[in-house]
């Protein structure tokens, strides 16, 4: 399981890359295993839309489940990646940390970022999921 | 006879959990509460019952024996033998979508040739597998177009000219939601076409649903309508009579988003009003947000053609409260009646019902208008229904022509304000000729009283 060191990652499986006061936002290794082969992506939200953190911003459709995608922080949203995701929603499978982003947001609350786990906190809370 | 438990597994279920009787289980509930009393009548045996039964069903006036000239979402309509043989084969008879679906491939199949149909009928991508009937599927197209626009535009239009307990059941399904229903004030000029929405029509419309053709039998061409509907974002729904896309040209083509409709006329009975079969079909950008099961066809590890159940995580069942619907049913039986009789007619036989339909009514209309008293409603074009302005309520008439065996149209009055004295008129293959002159002969009497 990948679980680069540098993002920061949620108890709903989604990670958060911090680029300055941006915030890149999809879902984790873990995460596209248990949903197995994705078939579907949609983004629900649109740049310069306000988002507070716990917000449904994507849903995620594979062969045998359907998962809602939720912000991991408060912000504006800057990007969506609707160039790639829509065609080629297997990207989430094959790529949930590169080409698979989902969205970009402007932070608006920093001190949310400490709610958020480390690589080495999120390794464990999927350990212990496996268990 | 079944019997799910005999007295000695009660005992052993109530021994298992330490209760005397039944009735502990209960005791919870106050007595008042709990159901009471059956004040049954002494059990008959079968030859009784089924002579009673009888006595009862004998009571009922039907399309047997009376001469049919009522229609309003219903009609009488004839239903090849072979349907009801196919219906009746035991790989078939089951109403309900297989759970276990892809080992019932014959089912699958038929629902497949089912949505390939009504997409072809309607001009549309996509078909479900069907809902309960007309009135659900154009509820389903509200729930879907709100949902498509997330919550964020919440006014639905309906069109006064779409039928009326269809509107009802919108009412109904959409109570407690943030839905607003526009477009139907009683008040309206029911005499004005299509452009009369279009001031209903603003930015924060999901949906506008009219009727093709619409209650009163008119046929609109809604190509304006759909353009302004557009122009707004919002989603054009069209209702409609499938055998009238026989001849008309569909609402694919003129810009529907979703096309719903009661697929009653396509080989099933009227059978007192159901059950019947509600189509709904849309473009495939939508897919996702409809609701209903949707069969589709592909290939075995070996290359084999078979059909499965697709796109199921947008149902209910795995969605859960995200759903947009809470329909994963289908009318399975009704919608394979509608395939046989599709398939068995042939897309020349369909369209030769259709035209029979056609100048039946029109040769029906043609005759009644020219009885002093009784006047053609409205001058736009119709398919096998029509409306009458009658010298009398509607009603009353109605009561005459029963006596002389004829059930008369529609009396609108029962919907629409001020409109006592018109009745809805529907003319089928079924009638023929002779029937038409006897109801015109019996309208002249009672006119002349």
């Amino acid at each position: 399981m990948n679980i680069p060191p540098e993002l920061k990652y949620t108890k709903n499986d989604e990670w958060l890359k911090v680029d300055g006061n941006i915030g890149i936002i999809g879902i984790s290794d873990y995460a596209q295993e248990q949903l197995s082969d994705i078939v579907y992506v949609e983004i629900i939200v649109s740049p310069g839309e306000m988002l507070s953190q716990g917000d449904t911003c994507a849903t995620v459709e594979s062969v045998k489940a359907a998962a809602d995608v939720y912000s991991p922080v408060s912000g504006t949203v800057t990007a969506i990646n609707d160039e790639d995701l829509p065609d080629t929603p297997e990207l989430v499978n094959s790529d949930p940390y590169g080409q698979a982003w989902m969205l970009k947001v402007e932070l608006s609350d920093l001190a949310e970022l400490d709610e958020l786990m480390d690589a080495g906190s999120y390794q464990k809370f999927c350990d212990e999921r496996e268990q | 006879m079944y019997f799910p438990h005999t007295d000695s597994d009660r005992e052993a279920m109530l021994a298992e959990i330490g209760l005397e009787k039944l009735e502990d289980l209960f005791k919870d509930v106050p007595a008042e509460h709990r159901f009471p009393k059956l004040d049954l009548p002494a059990a008959l045996t079968e030859m009784e019952v089924l002579a009673e039964l009888q006595d009862i069903a004998w009571s009922n006036d039907t399309t047997r024996e009376l001469v049919c000239f009522l229609g309003a979402g219903a009609y009488d309509h004839y239903v090849p033998a072979v349907v009801d043989a196919i219906l009746r084969r035991g790989e078939f008879y089951t109403a309900y979508t297989p759970y276990q679906p892809e080992i019932s491939q014959g089912t699958l199949q038929a629902i497949f040739e089912y949505q390939s149909l009504i997409a072809g009928l309607t001009g549309m991508d996509v078909s479900n597998a069907s809902h309960y009937d007309g009135a659900t599927s154009v509820a389903e197209a509200v729930n879907m177009a709100f949902h498509n626009f997330r919550g964020k535009r919440s006014k639905v239009v309906l069109s006064p000219g779409l039928h009326p307990q269809y509107r009802a059941t919108v009412r109904t399904y959409t109570r407690g939601s943030d839905v607003i229903i526009f477009g139907d004030d009683p008040h309206l000029d029911l005499t004005a076409g299509p452009e009369s929405l279009l001031p209903f029509i603003d930015q924060s419309t999901c949906l506008v649903m009219v009727q093709y053709p619409d209650f009163f039998g008119r046929i609109y061409d809604y190509t304006a309508l759909a353009e302004a509907v557009h122009r707004a974002g919002a989603l054009l729904g069209v209702s409609v009579n499938p055998l009238a896309l026989a001849l008309l040209k569909p609402p694919g083509e003129f810009g529907a988003d979703i096309v719903t409709g009661e697929g009653q006329p396509l080989g099933i009975p009227l059978s007192f009003g159901g059950p019947y079969l509600g189509i709904f079909a849309t473009r495939n950008q939508y897919v996702r947000r409809m609701a209903g099961r949707l069969a589709g066809e592909t290939v075995d590890n070996r290359g084999q053609r078979g059909y499965v159940l697709t796109l199921t995580a947008r149902e209910q069942h795995i969605r859960r409260e995200k759903a947009t619907s809470n329909i994963c049913t289908n009318q399975g039986l009704m919608a394979l009646a509608a395939t046989v009789y599709m398939s068995l007619l042939g897309k020349h036989g369909m369209r030769q019902v259709a035209e029979l339909n056609y100048h039946k009514a029109h040769y029906a209309a043609e005759k009644i208008s020219a009885i002093a008293g009784f006047r053609l409603w409205s001058p736009e074009p119709f398919f096998n229904e029509f409306v009458i302005e009658c010298p009398l309520p509607a009603a009353d008439l109605n009561e005459h022509l029963l006596e002389n065996n004829i059930l008369g149209g529609y009396p609108l009055g029962t919907d629409y304000l001020g409109m006592e004295k018109f009745s809805l008129l529907a003319v089928t293959e079924m009638n023929s000729k002779d029937d038409i002159d006897f109801l015109a002969e019996t309208l002249t009497e009672v006119a002349n009283g």
